[in-house]
């Protein structure tokens, strides 16, 4: 067999201090065409791929995490406040990656096809969307006909409480969906699945009569955000007014609080996985997934591990659901179609399934690729349109390209490509799940 | 009193009944072999002891009491582990991973303790590594602690597989055709391990197998089965000389039993 392409590479990059050198010189350089650049996609691209450069190669870990904080919690806020299209990006990386964390759990892990998932988003969402508003003073009213002068029923500050409560809600709905369908297989839980996750957004668009629970298809507004202590916003511009130039408001200032409480739940969320994933519970989901009648035989009890897969998976898409109904302020059905469940999906075996570093880079890609290189690409047809420019040799006016031909909309058509030739070339995924390798002292070769 | 004992035990498939009223027994610290033409109905009796078929009527006992109605883990749990016919490891788990699955009723750690690293949580997992490495040395593998159970050859995967049952501490190991395509080296060399199990480990062992110089070596009792039923059992001194299987046998055509003799 041969050694593929990258891995040679990596062995001559991983030398002596040659993989310290290049992460600090791929931050710096992204930092400095970022700030330098601020509108420039491909500096952007530069800045955020500097993480992978960091996760890829062989360095300390102190080193690593340093370089990664850093780059987290000084650079990103900077370059996110003098462009708050970044921050906005990177906040829905991290989204995504949360909830394809959560999926990693049950289609990675356990092997366990999940059409519905972001049905579990939207129950983390609907939960703080109803008590983090108004909407239980709108309860009686049907869409559009409530006064305007409703109290709220909780203080902005249960957020934080809400949080906890939509992993123990959200968790309690995964079991509710595990139940009927635990003993199904394959294709056959993955319809069941796509119907729950339809039947969710079913409801929330029609909850909202006898009793108006979710304003339907209207969708509910305005959603509290928690306040955020005076101080944080006057020290934060002391800081780094200077490096920014200009004073930052406090309404720009909650996009930079809600990208740093994602990063603290995406944090939890490695952790958890990565503790669960190395312990009975994750050896015994795994054993599942290769072979559920091996497992049972062994005494895994099915039923339970795969409600716990449910269980868990959904809880991380719980908090991040309460994350995005705060942080956006609105809420609609239209947020949890079906296209987002495949969205997730797609992350998932992108990035590789089981893989925890891969199913982030798979989240990072897919929308990178939707929310800058399509959109970008987009905006660049659209401009050679209104100029005079023509494509040399075939003498095309760009004047005369449809307008239907438009990048943003393919966004579809690119990602079933890309997934066709993932399977063909990399089936793995991007960054293919591994297992931990035992120091196993006690396992030496035997001399036969 | 017998460790397992089945009585009247049914189990069909639409109209073929697979198993069909078996009386069994099984006592303790024996090894004893199921024979019987392909489609006899072997295979169905093992899925139906270990929980994987409900019986359709007769009784399971098995260490003082029923099994019908347990799943399988739970049957599992009382200390019946079982390997299978067609090979099935957890391909993409090492070696070592394997084991500990084979282990997970013994495991007394919850999944907060995981998630916190307790001392205990870290005294169960060095404990039970170091009891898988011992199981895996204790099969004849050495050095593959950390190799994916599917990159391993067909003979370690077979040991495996006896590795990861006996992970589970079990009273009665189940062994189902262990010696499939073996060459007769592993064979002797399985059939050494068996006995093993059995004089150090304390375990009783049930084997179907087809070779019939492992089951005449090792088996002090022999149960025949043809069309799901038993139609003999006995010492295999007993069973060569018995009519009904030397039929069971002819009666299809394979004279395998006297060739390999003859050889």
């Amino acid at each position: 067999m041969t050694t593929p392409f990258s891995t040679l590479l990596l062995r001559t990059l991983n030398k002596g201090v040659l993989p310290y050198l290049l992460i600090l010189v791929h931050i710096a350089l992204g930092s400095a065409l970022v700030y330098t650049a601020p509108r420039s996609n491909l500096a952007f691209l530069v800045l955020i791929s500097s993480l992978f450069t960091l996760y890829v190669l062989k360095a300390d870990n102190r080193f690593k995490l340093i370089a990664g904080a850093i780059l987290a919690l000084l650079i990103i806020p900077v370059i996110g406040v003098r462009n708050i299209f970044y921050l906005e990006v990177i906040f829905q990386i991290s989204v995504f990656a949360a909830l394809a964390l959560g999926l990693n759990i049950v289609v990675g892990f356990a092997g366990l096809l999940d059409l519905g998932y972001v049905a579990f988003y939207a129950v983390g969402a609907y939960l703080w969307a109803f008590f983090g508003s108004q909407q239980y003073f709108v309860l009686p009213f049907a869409p559009g006909t409530q006064p305007s002068d409703l109290p709220f029923l909780l203080p902005g500050d249960a957020f934080y409480l809400f949080l906890f409560i939509a992993i123990i809600v959200a968790a309690l709905t995964g079991i509710l969906l595990g139940l009927p369908v635990l003993r199904l297989r394959g294709d056959y839980l993955a319809i069941v699945t796509l119907g729950f996750g339809e039947v969710i957004r079913v409801l929330a668009n029609n909850l909202d009569k006898p009793l108006n629970f979710t304003n339907g298809p209207q969708g509910i507004t305005p959603i509290q955000r928690p306040t955020m202590p005076d101080w944080a916003v006057q020290g934060f511009n002391d800081l780094f007014g200077p490096l920014i130039g200009h004073t930052v408001s406090p309404a720009d200032m909650y996009n930079l609080y809600f990208y740093l409480l994602a990063l603290l739940v995406i944090i939890v969320i490695i952790f958890v996985t990565r503790r669960l994933d190395d312990s009975k519970i994750g050896r015994a989901w795994t054993a599942v997934r290769e072979d559920e009648t091996a497992a049972i035989a062994m005494g895994v009890p099915l039923v339970r591990m795969k409600l716990a897969a449910f269980a868990v998976g959904a809880s991380f898409a719980g908090v991040m659901g309460v994350l995005l109904a705060a942080s956006r302020t609105f809420i609609s059905p239209e947020s949890f179609s079906f296209m987002q469940s495949i969205g997730v999906l797609s992350m998932v075996i992108l990035g590789g399934s089981g893989s925890i570093a891969g199913v982030i880079l798979g989240a990072a890609v897919v929308t990178i690729l939707n929310l800058q290189v399509l959109q970008g690409f987009s905006l660049y047809l659209s401009e050679l349109r209104q100029s005079e420019a023509i494509i040399p040799i075939i003498n095309f006016a760009w004047r005369d390209l449809s307008t239907q031909l438009d990048p943003a909309k393919y966004q579809r058509l690119l990602f079933g490509l890309i997934l066709i030739l993932m399977m063909i070339f990399r089936p793995a995924g991007l960054i293919p799940a591994k297992r931990r390798k035992r120091k196993l002292a006690d396992d030496q070769p035997a001399a036969e | 009193m017998a460790l397992l004992e089945t009585i009247n035990l049914v189990k069909s498939f639409g109209g073929l009944t697979a198993v069909n009223r078996v009386n069994f027994q099984l006592e303790a610290g024996r090894i004893v072999s199921i024979i019987g033409p392909n489609g006899a109905g072997k295979t169905t009796l093992f899925n139906t002891l270990t929980g994987i078929y409900q019986p359709d009527q007769g009784q399971i006992n098995f260490n003082g009491s029923s099994l019908v109605g347990l799943r399988p883990d739970q049957i599992a749990a009382r200390g019946m582990a079982r390997t299978f016919q067609n090979i099935r490891l957890f391909g993409e788990m090492t070696v070592i991973e394997n084991i500990l699955v084979g282990m997970h009723a013994h495991l007394k750690q919850s999944p907060l303790q995981a998630l916190l690293r307790l001392p205990a949580f870290r005294r169960e997992e060095r404990e039970s590594e170091h009891k898988a490495v011992e199981l895996m040395h204790y099969v004849g593998l050495s050095g593959v602690g950390n190799e994916l159970a599917k990159n391993l050859p067909y003979g370690a995967q077979r040991r495996l597989e006896i590795a990861r049952a006996l992970a589970a501490d079990p009273l009665l190991l189940l062994l189902d055709e262990p010696a499939a395509g073996m060459n007769p080296q592993e064979t002797e060399e399985v059939t050494h391990l068996f006995r093993h199990i059995r004089d150090h480990k304390g375990i009783t062992i049930l084997l179907i197998e087809h070779d019939m110089r492992v089951v005449m070596n090792i088996s002090e009792q022999i149960c025949v089965m043809d069309y799901g039923e038993k139609i003999a059992e006995g010492t295999p001194a007993e069973i060569r000389a018995n009519t009904r299987v030397i039929e069971a046998y002819l009666g299809r055509g394979a004279v395998a039993g006297q060739h390999e003799e003859q050889r």
